[in-house]
């Protein structure tokens, strides 16, 4: 509250601040409406005019309430009638809006003012003041006569968030060994994604499995389970057959696939999107999340994108009723690398 | 041109573009039918006849005389009379030009030469016909089951409500809503492209309606909110806002500030 409010002497404060000239303020330059009568009635009949818009478009609003109604709920109506009321509260707030600010900008002084701001630090009388309280509390509480009661009370808040660490566990049990496992094994059934609850599982039988085929599966009786969205995340399939001259076999995995009829794990291991996007004549596999493929004819090795591990393969073989069955659980871990994915052998089983 | 650059800054020019963008949002759509005529046929020794001679004359090139294959075109014994009936009776054979992916023209056959071409190529060896009606009048079928089957099989490719989407190297999911019933059946039984095939044990042919009837839901569905914008999802929708709305924003930021002359 000094006396340096309410002053602007334009271009006349050429001082010195933290090595650099302040330029003060531009000179002023009045507008037309501030020297022409005639611009200024102008002015004033176009913001009018705004204002006058904004009315019609109030009007226009309850107008068409009753121009266009609804009929029967037909679709066509209720978007007519959405976009005629639409228009016309947009005309009703916009034109208030624009008038206003015409208002401000051509008829309202805009000589520049500047007002300075207080000082941070308080008057040295209220510095006292503030002082004194405290020394006054501080003698009344006795704090620094009583070191025992300081430190308990130091201690008593310091310990206070302990329970809150403890309740942390509560958050749910430890991942243990569920990002290894999931619900395939030795003799599980493939079936097919219903994409819904299903009546019953529908097993697959290898003759199905037509060359160019895919087949979206999931593990039997999974619905059965406690959580078959959980497990479903980790153990969906993709099931494809292809010519075995086409396949680029890996020895060591020979018998993971059925006369050409492979299953890889569905859930990318970029970030677990569901790669699922196959082209059955370059046998690529198309992540729709960030276009990682995978070349399903050398055992899903990444060919393009972000992710660095190929999609783990299921290993299949067919039981005596002529189904799909899995030989075991994936050997890799599905899904997207984890911090412990190293901390296991993964031949074990 | 030189009117419009003069009125550009006109107090006008604002309000103009924002009743141009709100009336595109909210624009009219064109609803579209599509009505399918599929009989599962009997040929007759005349059919074949007839369409070995057409095959000749128009496929013969690059899918062999025989029908055996060349390096230019992939073997036919067996594709069957719904393969024929779907590449042709869409135009996307005989094919225009070599590209990633064989495009929708106009047919360049009668109903009657496609039929004739599909019982030549069913008389080579055994593979799917044409679909029977039965299969193919979506109002028999159930949507909702449908669409937990084209969810989790053709949504990856085909877009949730079939819209179409990209694949890799210039290859794509093409648009299904004005594809007709018949075409839809067949595109499942053969896998045209490099679609997969969707065989009888991996969809039932009841399995098949459900995904068109589907299908026919969902593209025939009016849209409430305004333009649909290609049913393309957040990215289509985000682009319009990110182009016009923050146009707007920025538009009207800078009038707000400028300083009246």
């Amino acid at each position: 509250m000094t006396s340096k409010q309410h002053t602007a002497e334009h271009g006349s404060q050429l001082e010195q601040v933290n090595g650099f000239t302040n330029p003060g303020i531009p000179e002023h330059k009045p507008r037309v409406t501030d020297s022409s009568p005639a611009a200024e009635r102008m002015a004033e009949r176009q913001i009018a005019g705004w204002f006058i818009l904004s009315m019609i478009g109030t009007l226009w609003f309850i107008v068409s309430y009753f121009l266009f109604p609804i009929e029967d709920g037909s679709m066509g109506s209720i978007r007519l009638q959405n976009a005629m009321l639409g228009l016309g509260a947009t005309l009703a707030l916009f034109s208030i809006g624009v008038g206003i600010v015409l208002w401000a900008k051509t008829l309202i002084t805009d000589v520049e003012v500047v007002e300075s701001r207080h000082d941070i630090a308080g008057s040295e009388e209220d510095q006292a003041i503030a002082l004194e309280i405290i020394n006054q509390a501080k003698e009344e509480s006795g704090i620094a006569r009583r070191p025992l009661l300081r430190n308990t009370l130091i201690a008593a808040v310091a310990i206070a968030p302990l329970p809150a660490l403890l309740v942390f566990r509560d958050l749910g049990p430890l991942p243990g060994d569920s990002l290894f496992k999931t619900l395939w094994g030795p003799g599980v059934r493939l079936v097919q994604d219903p994409g819904m609850v299903p009546h019953e599982d529908r097993y697959i039988r290898a003759e199905d499995v037509t060359i160019g085929s895919a087949f979206h599966v999931i593990p039997e009786k999974m619905y059965e389970s406690e959580h078959p969205l959980n497990e479903k995340a980790k153990a969906a399939v993709l099931l494809m057959r292809i010519d075995p001259q086409e396949l680029n076999t890996d020895p060591a995995k020979e018998d993971w696939g059925v006369d050409g009829i492979v299953a890889y794990s569905k859930i990318c291991t970029h970030v677990g999107c569901p790669v699922a996007l196959y082209e059955h004549q370059t046998h690529h596999l198309l992540c729709p999340c960030h276009q990682s493929t995978f070349d399903v004819t050398n055992h899903c090795a990444v060919i393009f994108g972000p992710a660095k591990r190929p999609l783990p393969q299921l290993p299949i073989a067919v039981d005596d009723e002529g189904y799909l069955v899995a030989q075991r659980d994936f050997v890799d871990p599905v899904g997207p690398t984890f911090w412990e994915i190293n901390t296991r052998e993964t031949s074990e089983q | 041109m030189k009117l419009l650059a003069a009125r550009r800054r006109h107090p006008m020019a604002l309000v103009v573009l924002l009743l141009v963008g709100l009336l595109m949002t909210g624009g009219a759509y064109a609803v579209f039918t599509t009505n399918s005529t599929a009989s599962a046929e009997e040929y007759t020794a005349q059919d074949v006849e007839e369409g070995e001679k057409l095959f000749v004359t128009n496929c013969a090139t690059c899918h062999g005389m025989n029908a055996e294959g060349t390096e230019n075109g992939p073997g036919l014994v067996g594709v069957g009379a719904a393969a024929v009936d779907f590449q042709v009776g869409t135009g996307r054979m005989p094919l225009q030009m070599s590209g990633p992916q064989a495009q929708v023209k106009t047919p360049q056959f009668s109903e009657e030469q496609i039929s004739q071409m599909s019982a030549y190529v069913a008389s080579l060896g055994p593979g799917p016909a044409v679909p029977e009606d039965e299969y193919l009048d979506a109002s028999q079928g159930d949507p909702a089951a449908g669409g937990g089957l084209f969810r989790t099989n053709c949504a990856m490719c085909h877009n949730v409500v079939g819209s179409g989407g990209a694949l890799t190297r210039g290859k794509y999911a093409p648009n299904l809503s004005e594809v007709s019933e018949k075409h839809l059946y067949e595109a499942m039984q053969t896998g045209p492209q490099n679609m997969p095939i969707f065989n009888d044990a991996n969809l039932t042919p009841e399995q098949k309606r459900d995904v068109i009837a589907y299908v026919r839901e969902v593209s025939e569905q009016p849209s409430a909110g305004g333009a649909k914008l290609g049913s393309l999802g957040p990215v289509a929708e985000g682009l319009f806002i990110w182009f016009f709305g923050l146009a707007a924003v920025i538009g009207i930021t800078v009038w707000l500030s400028a300083r009246s002359k």
